[in-house]
């Protein structure tokens, strides 16, 4: 039934059938390209700025390396870090949510207010100051936007967990003689699932233009590993006669994050039929 | 004399709001002998369902319970632990609540939900605790158990899910059910059924019930003794048939007169003039007296006290004195 939902929500189904094949192109990246060491990184600097061509589709780049494998290759760097991102902000952030939301009191109190020193500085600053100061790499700038995605998870979990706390099967579990620690379990947590997994969804696409901006600015990956951001950040000094070097990998974080996010909103039509668009 | 399952005594709740000190429950005294059905009637926001809460001691904050003594089979409960209450909930004493739909977790079906409250009370594996969740269904009068148990709570009517909910309250053979206006949120015929089936249940187990309701038809139907709650106050208790027969409080007076009848259709029906006072307001005397219509000087100095006025018949008014009986 929902699956037959999703079908009929195209824009959704579209950006499902994008987001896959990202995924795919990622993890398969070696067997999709011949210049698969290229792609890792060793520089072939005979075929430098060849334009795209039946050979390169997507051109070569500065160091003589295949476009397209650079692309397949980078995906895995990004989407890593949108997943992981995500699940250690989800990981993070719903637990503290839930304690803080359905306990209530100082606990609340503690909890809340860490996450506003949190959101008080602006995500991306807050993201490069922490990169900056672990050092520039691919673990350190995820740990970096991790650090500042959990409070919106733990601001959007306490909500819900401060309006189920207050339902009645919340308080009839309560009269059974159910424990705290089992109510958030199985009362509180699996039916915050739904705005938690589009929420979640949304985020993805976010991330790794997070990871992108971070590794633009040299915090992310680190050369030779291939990274959309580092890719776009240097196909920049050519732009006006290799166009073709920067505006792959930019287009591919466009169309990621642009997916996940359109993902995501199909989700939560399908799930939430009250906010179904019209037509 | 019967033997006395639970007794509440002098029972007072109070919530600490911004607005001020909301006096929920003021002194309320009653008992529940085993085996029998126990109505608590009153207007909404009269301290029903504090009370009834006040016995799981479930009472939400800001609520604290300042006075009183519950005692349930010679258990004091307002001395238990925290873990030892958790026991007695759903274990000894359970609970149901006025709305079935909202009282079951959406994402769980019903089966599932009732086998965790069995072990949550009982060491049985999830195999025994499943064939119990089917002998429990078919108790409460729910068509085909092993198809039901797999249903999600969307999937059941509103009267289905009530039997569910008894289900669930009776999983783990509670002495006490806490039934909070069961039937509230139900069709008429519905009603009738889960009435039935409360009466049912009293006869074939034993079970005894503290039936919560606004409804005095229900009461008639049902309850063996009762207690007439107004604004925290037990105004008159007795054997239901007593109190229908010869109510004396000028309140219960008028909520029997407020019931529709066959044949008073096209006549204006009689209200209680005035309107309920917020638990806000503090009384020096009888808390009906602004409403009352034989209300006397000494009613404004002094709360009344219960007072016998038949065999187990109880009434707080001064219009009665012990002499009298």
């Amino acid at each position: 039934m929902m699956l037959r939902a999703f079908r009929r929500d195209h824009l959704a189904s579209i950006s499902l059938l994008i987001v896959l094949l990202f995924i795919f192109g990622a993890l398969f990246a070696p067997y999709l390209t011949p210049y698969s060491e290229e792609g890792a990184g060793s520089p072939n600097t005979a075929n430098r700025f060849l334009p795209p061509s039946g050979e390169h589709p997507f051109g070569t780049d500065y160091l003589g390396r295949d476009v397209l494998a650079r692309v397949l290759y980078g995906g895995r760097s990004s989407l890593t870090i949108g997943f992981l991102v995500v699940a250690i902000a989800v990981g993070i952030g719903t637990p503290l949510g839930a304690l803080a939301g359905y306990f209530g009191g100082w606990l609340d109190e503690i909890i809340m207010r860490t996450t506003d020193m949190f959101l008080a500085f602006p995500p991306l600053l807050l993201a490069i100051a922490i990169a900056a100061a672990l050092g520039p790499s691919f673990v350190n700038a995820m740990i970096a936007i991790a650090l500042t995605w959990w409070p919106w998870y733990t601001r959007l979990v306490r909500a819900q967990a401060v309006s189920l706390r207050e339902r009645s099967f919340v308080e009839a579990a309560r009269g059974m003689g159910v424990g705290s620690v089992t109510i958030i379990l199985r009362h509180i947590v699996p039916n915050i699932f739904t705005p938690v997994l589009v929420q979640s969804t949304m985020d993805v696409g976010g991330a790794i233009l997070t990871g992108a901006a971070l590794s633009f600015i040299g915090l992310g990956a680190q050369p030779p590993t291939a990274d959309w951001g580092r890719m776009v950040s240097t196909g920049r000094n050519y732009f006006l006669h290799q166009p073709w070097y920067g505006t792959f990998p930019g287009l591919a974080i466009f169309l990621v994050t642009l997916s996940f996010n359109l993902l995501g909103d199909g989700i939560r039509d399908i799930l939430d039929p009250r906010s179904r668009r019209a037509g | 004399m019967e033997t006395r399952l639970l007794s509440v005594e002098g029972l007072k709740v109070q919530f600490r709001t911004y607005a001020g000190l909301v006096r929920a429950v003021n002194g309320v005294t009653f008992d529940v002998r085993a085996g029998e059905v126990f109505g608590l009637v009153g207007e909404t926001g009269c301290g029903k369902t504090i009370t009834g809460l006040s016995i799981l001691r479930l009472v939400p904050p800001p609520g604290e319970m300042v006075s009183g003594k519950i005692a349930f089979n010679g258990l004091d409960i307002l001395s238990l632990s925290q873990a030892e209450m958790r026991e007695i909930r759903g274990g000894r004493i359970a609970m149901i609540f006025q709305n079935p739909a909202t009282s079951l977790n959406p994402v769980f079906s019903v089966g599932q939900q009732i086998s965790w409250v069995i072990r949550l009370h009982r060491p049985l594996t999830a195999n025994q605790a499943e064939e119990r969740t089917l002998e429990i269904l078919e108790a409460v009068g729910l068509p085909d158990p092993p198809q039901t148990a797999r249903r999600y709570p969307h999937e059941l009517s509103g009267g289905m899910q009530q039997r569910v909910m008894i289900a669930m309250a009776l999983s783990s053979d509670a002495e006490l059910l806490i039934a909070d206006e069961p039937t509230t949120a139900l069709d008429v015929t519905i009603q009738a059924q889960i009435l039935t089936l409360l009466a049912q249940l009293r006869d074939e187990r034993g079970l005894s019930i503290l039936l919560i309701t606004h409804n005095l038809g229900v009461v008639a139907e049902t309850c063996d003794r009762v207690a007439v709650l107004y604004v925290g106050h037990v105004v008159e208790q007795g054997p239901t048939r007593e109190i229908f027969k010869a109510m004396k409080h000028p309140y219960t007076r008028g909520l029997m007169a407020a019931i529709p009848r066959p044949g008073s259709h096209g006549q204006p029906l009689p209200a209680i003039h005035g309107s309920v006072p917020s638990g806000l307001e503090r009384f020096l005397g009888c808390p009906f007296r602004p409403r009352c219509s034989w209300a006397m000087d000494v009613c404004e100095q002094k709360l009344p006290a219960l007072i016998p006025v038949g065999r187990e018949h109880y009434v707080a008014c001064h219009l009665y004195t012990e002499e009298e009986v």
